[in-house]
């Protein structure tokens, strides 16, 4: 049995006594200064100590996440150049979609001729020729001198036929002649490629009143072309007293620098007028 | 060897030709890179087949081409006797042989394109064609010289490796 007046309960009793004591105090604050003095090199030694486990334990396990790392970044960076493929086709694909629609609707708006969609692979090899290969040919029903067009107008016609490829003639070609009219004065006219890339007319008679942004269709005259496919607009008029035909230059409402898809008129038949022209008479 | 080479090799440059060279002019002159390889090849020394390539390429030429048959032959084979006549020449100025050859065989070419359209009754303007077509042709040519020499030069080492003297 515990006896009260025993040295061990004597010391019990001041042990707990100190304990209350210090607990009172550290509750009341004097016990501050004395636990700052004690914690503080310590919680800069187990600062110490901490800064370079994390170093070391980093030092250790940095090759692995290295290589994590750099697998991520790598299928990250072949995602990215997937997806930047991705939205460039997707953006050539919008661009063509918009010229098929434009193209479709100049051919509900025409629904007497017959067409035969082609894409531009090429140019001639020669820079002194204005022509276009296109990926389409006698296959497909292409036949020499029929005409080719776009939703903006008359862009030539077929000069040459390949099972699978044909040679397009543009409107640009120094060699280009065709008959055209001009729709407000009526007048009628032969329009001309130049080396310069540029349109010009002549053979305008000079009683017509032919005026600056007249339309320039073609007249059908000659039977290369059919009528009323537009070719542009009259950009200035050059009137001579002297001369016998007034002449003017046209602006293409065809872009042919862009050329990317073209319409072929397959049901119509250049008309070859050769045997009935005049013969010099022998005499 | 050389020979079989220079068909995919030429197919492919009048390929690009076609498709992209002709599609970026300086005004309306184009450069013409089977030309430049056919003249780069015949300035290699060791290299014996250039009057192949000359044929290989004027024929791929005209395929696409509405000119008259021949005339990329002529001018290619021009190109190459010029060529081998400064190889035995000014052998130790070989980019300077070959802007002369590029120059050469530029107007070569020009000069003849535009006496076949002449004569087939499709002639052009002279001072036009000049300024808007044989000129910025040359400029573009002269510029494409030099990578093409390099290309071609490092072509015919593969093919005709330099002999080691033991």
């Amino acid at each position: 049995m515990l006896k009260f007046n025993s040295p061990r309960s004597i010391l019990i009793a001041v042990a707990a006594l100190l304990a209350v004591g210090l607990i009172f105090m550290a509750l009341s604050g004097y016990l501050t200064p004395i636990s700052r003095l004690l914690l503080d090199p310590l919680v800069t030694a187990q600062g110490w100590l901490s800064t370079r486990y994390l170093a070391i334990q980093d030092f250790v396990t940095a090759p692995a996440d290295l290589a994590r790392l750099r697998q991520r970044n790598a299928e990250l960076e072949a995602e990215n150049a997937r997806l930047q493929a991705q939205v460039i086709e997707l953006q050539q694909q919008l661009a063509e979609d918009r010229v098929l629609s434009a193209l479709l609707d100049y051919v509900r708006a025409n629904p007497q001729n017959q067409y035969v969609t082609a894409s531009v692979i090429g140019r001639d090899t020669s820079p002194f020729l204005q022509y276009v290969i296109i990926n389409r040919g006698s296959d497909h029903g292409l036949r020499r001198g029929m005409p080719v067009v776009t939703q903006q107008g008359l862009v030539g016609r077929v000069a040459a036929v390949a099972p699978a490829a044909a040679r397009v003639q543009l409107l640009t070609d120094a060699a280009t002649r065709v008959n055209v009219r001009l729709q407000q004065s009526g007048a009628d006219a032969v329009l001309l490629g130049q080396v310069t890339g540029e349109l010009s007319l002549d053979m305008i008679p000079q009683s017509s009143a032919v005026q600056v942004g007249e339309l320039v269709l073609t007249s059908g005259l000659g039977g290369d072309y059919p009528e009323n496919l537009l070719i542009g607009q009259v950009s200035g008029v050059r009137r001579l007293e002297a001369a016998l035909f007034q002449t003017a230059s046209v602006q293409p409402v065809v872009d042919f620098k862009q050329l990317r898809i073209v319409l072929v008129i397959v049901n119509f038949r250049p008309v070859d007028i050769t045997p009935l022209l005049p013969t010099p008479s022998v005499p | 060897m050389a020979v079989l080479l220079a068909f995919p090799l030429l197919g492919g440059l009048v390929m690009v030709q076609s498709a992209i060279v002709s599609r970026i002019p300086i005004l309306h002159g184009t450069a013409d890179v089977v030309l430049l390889a056919v003249a780069a090849w015949a300035l290699q020394p060791r290299v014996t087949a250039h009057w192949h390539w000359a044929v290989i390429g004027g024929v791929l030429m005209t395929l696409p081409s509405a000119l008259p048959f021949g005339v990329f032959l002529a001018a290619y084979l021009l190109t190459v006797f010029l060529a081998d006549l400064l190889r035995r020449r000014v052998w130790r100025v070989p980019m300077m042989a070959m802007f002369l050859v590029v120059f050469c065989g530029t107007l070569f070419s020009h000069g003849l394109s535009l006496l076949a359209l002449w004569l087939t009754g499709m002639p052009r303007p002279l001072l036009d064609s000049l300024n808007l077509v044989t000129l910025p042709s040359l400029v573009l040519n002269i510029l494409l010289a030099v990578p093409m020499s390099v290309l071609i030069g490092d072509l015919a080492r593969w093919l005709y490796p330099p002999e080691i003297e033991v």
